[in-house]
């Protein structure tokens, strides 16, 4: 879909990725402004609901990215955060929630190119996904629902 | 006395058509893998529910479905206003009430007659703005039960099989081809009107009519054949014996405490009966902007009764199946004049820890006060 | 089913326990339901075959039941799971329970947390062939169909709780559906609510769960959220190598790690 523009979201902790996406800007390398970031302590702290919730407010991808497995600020958050991922990754494509329009990586402070592409290469690769049509949205007032059998 | 009519079974199909030219909806229940449910006849539905297109998926010869047709009138989630914050201001908006006409096909007696119970309490103070319009806008074409199962028990609670009330036609399946087609209110005589040609005088004059009517044995009227087919459901409990018991045996927390210890205090019970009506309100927003809904809720759930100030009048399950009981069979009885359950055995069906109903209240009218 | 209601009659009259948890003939014969026997005269009341479904472990959490005094409970070996489990969830102490394991018509006195696991030591684990094979067949289908699937299954759910109220392991006394400040999972039972619940109850659960499939049965919808469970309860098994409910060791496989966990998912 030549004119579609995905719309996501990362989930990044505060002394890495979001530290490393600072970094991209500073170094002034331009990359898609398809993502919005919301900044945690850690990954540690990402509910796996988050994610889908993100989706049920109309998102087409979500990004999720923390410090490198021992690089963790709090030591061990971001090692919690891998096997809650690990898990739910299972878990939801068991039921048919499309896993390629989520995507973990560790991005560090000092790697802003790897953030760049890294946002580039999942901007391209939900734009050609398509809009999340199927997921259910929530019912804020603004988005329509979707109805129940 | 309601008019009796013959219509035959081949004829669903033409009357569904009939009824959705008209612009109505028709529910029906039909056949999903195991379970029956009632769903939209005639509309190829997409979100994974498979097709369902015509008559020949209705299952009449179910006993009960799991969900009540309370839906219907009741939602499961039901929007009331949509609000936005812009800055200071507080923008609302009424979502105006939804209300299609439908008509419920193949509903039970029992579940029929639920409908009066829940137009007691949805209007007896002030009419409830979402209920009042769908109920207006619904018509019952009931179907006479020819079995029952261990857990009906319509006798007990002023119902029966072939009972008609709540129904607007009510069908009985006289042999393999034909109905009796009891007209009984004036919205049945609506729906006969969109297509007389398919009902047939039941006790005809002539020859002809006779053929065509209901009558193949000389002196067997229409109604003794509706009676020979009605499934035998044994009353087990009057409801005049609870009536004066009920009140006596409410302090008596050693009975309560014994009937609920294996009830789990989940919502299913209330869900799944045609006559609970309670509900919650909640508002669901993101940030700026929301919508309040109402949902259903359960007097069973430990905190349905808790107070802000901390302190929870039910805080115990037995006090909460007392409530259950007391409200069904006493309090509306007593307050509505009509009793709060029509003997359709959803719960006990449902209920994961076995609570049956019945027998919990065929206990209760038989302990000494 | 007779050496049940023997150890019943003995145990009451001894004094040993005030009450015997287990199970007694239902509303039809395809089901059985909890009985509480307090009296050795009513010891005739339980049964034991193939309906005794029920995780009885879940009253364990009931007040009333609490106050009826030190049970004995009749346990299958899921049930003997969800004690161990609780236990290490610290919900239970030991002893405070007097597990009763039948098979082939005897009853197996399991007095201690150090019982219960050498007897679950000697039964089966992990999931059956048949089972199995139930998780590969959904797995197998395509993205859309598994979505089409779980739309279809989840969009019947009504949001009762009979899932949550039959888990001996949901024993929080104010559930996360209950909390509202914020609100994080819908309360309305529309589409993107019965998802949430469903995924927040498998995720609780995750690590936890002990396969007894109580709440399926359960389910008045039906719904078969035990395989919610189950697919989990592989996964923890395989990346993790977790086992909940054969010890009381704390083992929770997500409060814990290894720094060479799998992870070709990671970009």
């Amino acid at each position: 879909m030549a004119d579609f523009e995905p719309k996501l979201v990362a989930f990044v902790c505060n002394w890495c990725t979001y530290a490393g996406a600072d970094l991209t800007g500073t170094s002034r390398i331009k990359y898609s402004p398809n993502v919005r970031m919301i900044r945690l302590p850690c990954t540690g702290r990402i509910d796996f609901m988050l994610l889908l919730q993100a989706f049920g407010q109309g998102v087409d991808g979500v990004i999720v990215s923390g410090c490198h497995p021992g690089d963790c600020h709090y030591t061990s958050g971001n090692f919690h955060a891998r096997r809650r991922w690990m898990l739910s990754r299972r878990l939801v494509d068991f039921m048919g929630i499309d896993l390629r329009r989520i995507h973990f990586s560790w991005v560090s402070a000092a790697e802003g190119a790897k953030w760049a592409e890294l946002v580039n290469g999942v901007t391209e690769e939900v734009r050609k996904l398509g809009p999340y049509e199927g997921f259910p949205k929530r019912l804020n007032g603004r988005l329509k629902a979707v109805e129940v059998g | 006395m309601s008019q009796q009519r013959i219509l035959e079974k081949k004829s669903l199909d033409e009357l569904f058509g009939k009824l959705t030219a008209a612009g109505n909806r028709v529910l029906a229940p039909l056949r999903n893998g195991q379970r029956v449910e009632f769903a939209e006849v005639g509309a190829g539905q997409g979100g994974g529910s498979p097709g369902r297109d015509t008559a020949s998926q209705i299952d009449l010869d179910y006993i009960q479905t799991a969900r009540p047709a309370k839906e219907v009138v009741f939602p499961r989630y039901e929007h009331m206003l949509r609000y936005r914050l812009a800055g200071k201001d507080a923008q609302a908006e009424e979502i105006a009430p939804e209300a299609r006409p439908t008509v419920l096909f193949g509903l039970h007696p029992c579940d029929a007659a639920s409908f009066a119970t829940l137009n007691a309490v949805f209007t007896w103070d002030s009419p409830d703005a979402y209920f009042e319009p769908k109920l207006a806008k619904l018509t019952i074409v009931g179907l006479s039960c020819t079995q029952g199962d261990a857990y009906c028990f319509c006798t007990s609670v002023g119902g029966g099989p072939g009972a008609t009330h709540g129904s607007d036609i009510l069908l009985t399946p006289i042999d393999g081809k034909r109905y009796l087609a009891e007209i009984v209110t004036e919205k049945g005589a609506a729906v006969v009107a969109l297509a007389p040609h398919l009902f047939a005088p039941a006790n005809g004059e002539s020859e002809p009519e006779r053929q065509r009517g209901a009558t193949t044995e000389p002196g067997a009227t229409a109604t003794d054949l509706k009676e020979a087919v009605l499934a035998q459901i044994a009353p087990r409990f009057a409801p005049e014996q609870l009536g004066q018991r009920l009140p006596a045996l409410f302090p008596r927390n050693g009975v309560w405490v014994e009937q609920s210890l294996r009830c789990i205090g989940c919502g299913a019970c209330a869900y799944v009966c045609p006559t609970c009506t309670c509900f919650d309100i909640q508002d669901e927003r993101q940030r700026y902007a929301g919508v309040r809904l109402r949902c259903w809720d359960s007097c069973g759930f430990g905190l349905f009764t808790l107070h802000a100030s901390g302190h929870n009048p039910r805080a115990k399950q037995s006090e909460r199946w007392r409530q259950r009981v007391m409200h069904k069979f006493s309090y509306q009885p007593e307050r509505l004049g009509v009793l709060g359950c029509v003997g359709c055995g959803r719960c006990s069906r449902s209920c994961p820890a076995d609570m049956n109903l019945a027998q919990h209240v065929e206990a209760l009218a038989q302990t000494p006060t | 089913m007779d050496a049940l209601r023997e150890k019943a009659r003995a145990l009451l009259e001894g004094g040993t326990v005030k009450v015997v948890i287990g199970y007694a003939g239902g509303s039809d014969p395809q089901r059985a339901r909890a009985v509480f026997v307090r009296d050795a005269a009513q010891a005739d009341q339980l049964i034991w075959n193939e309906t005794c479904r029920q995780n009885l472990a879940t009253y364990l959490n009931k007040p009333e039941v609490k106050a009826l005094g030190k049970p004995a409970l009749v346990a299958r070996p899921a049930t003997l799971r969800s004690l161990l489990q609780n236990a290490v969830e610290s919900q239970l102490a030991d002893e405070a329970v007097l597990a009763l394991a039948v098979a082939d018509g005897q009853v197996v006195e399991l007095p201690t947390f150090a019982a219960i696991e050498e007897y679950l030591a000697q039964q089966p684990h992990g999931l059956t062939a048949e089972q199995q094979q139930e998780l590969s067949r959904l797995a197998a289908l395509s993205l859309e169909e598994r979505w089409a699937f779980w739309s279809a299954e989840l969009g019947r759910c009504i949001k009762c709780f009979a899932c949550r109220a039959a888990c001996p392991l949901c024993y929080c006394d104010r559930c996360i559906v209950e909390v509202n400040q914020p609100q994080w999972i819908p309360v309305a039972s529309d589409a993107l609510g019965n998802l949430e619940w469903n995924v927040v109850r498998a995720m609780h659960l995750a690590g936890r769960c002990v396969d007894c499939g109580s709440c399926a049965d359960a389910c008045p919808e039906g719904i078969r959220i035990d395989l919610l469970n189950r697919v989990l309860a592989q996964e923890a098994l395989g990346s993790f190598g977790a086992e909940p409910g054969y010890s009381t060791r704390k083992d929770y496989a997500l409060a814990a790690y290894k720094p060479d966990d799998k992870e070709e998912f990671i970009r």
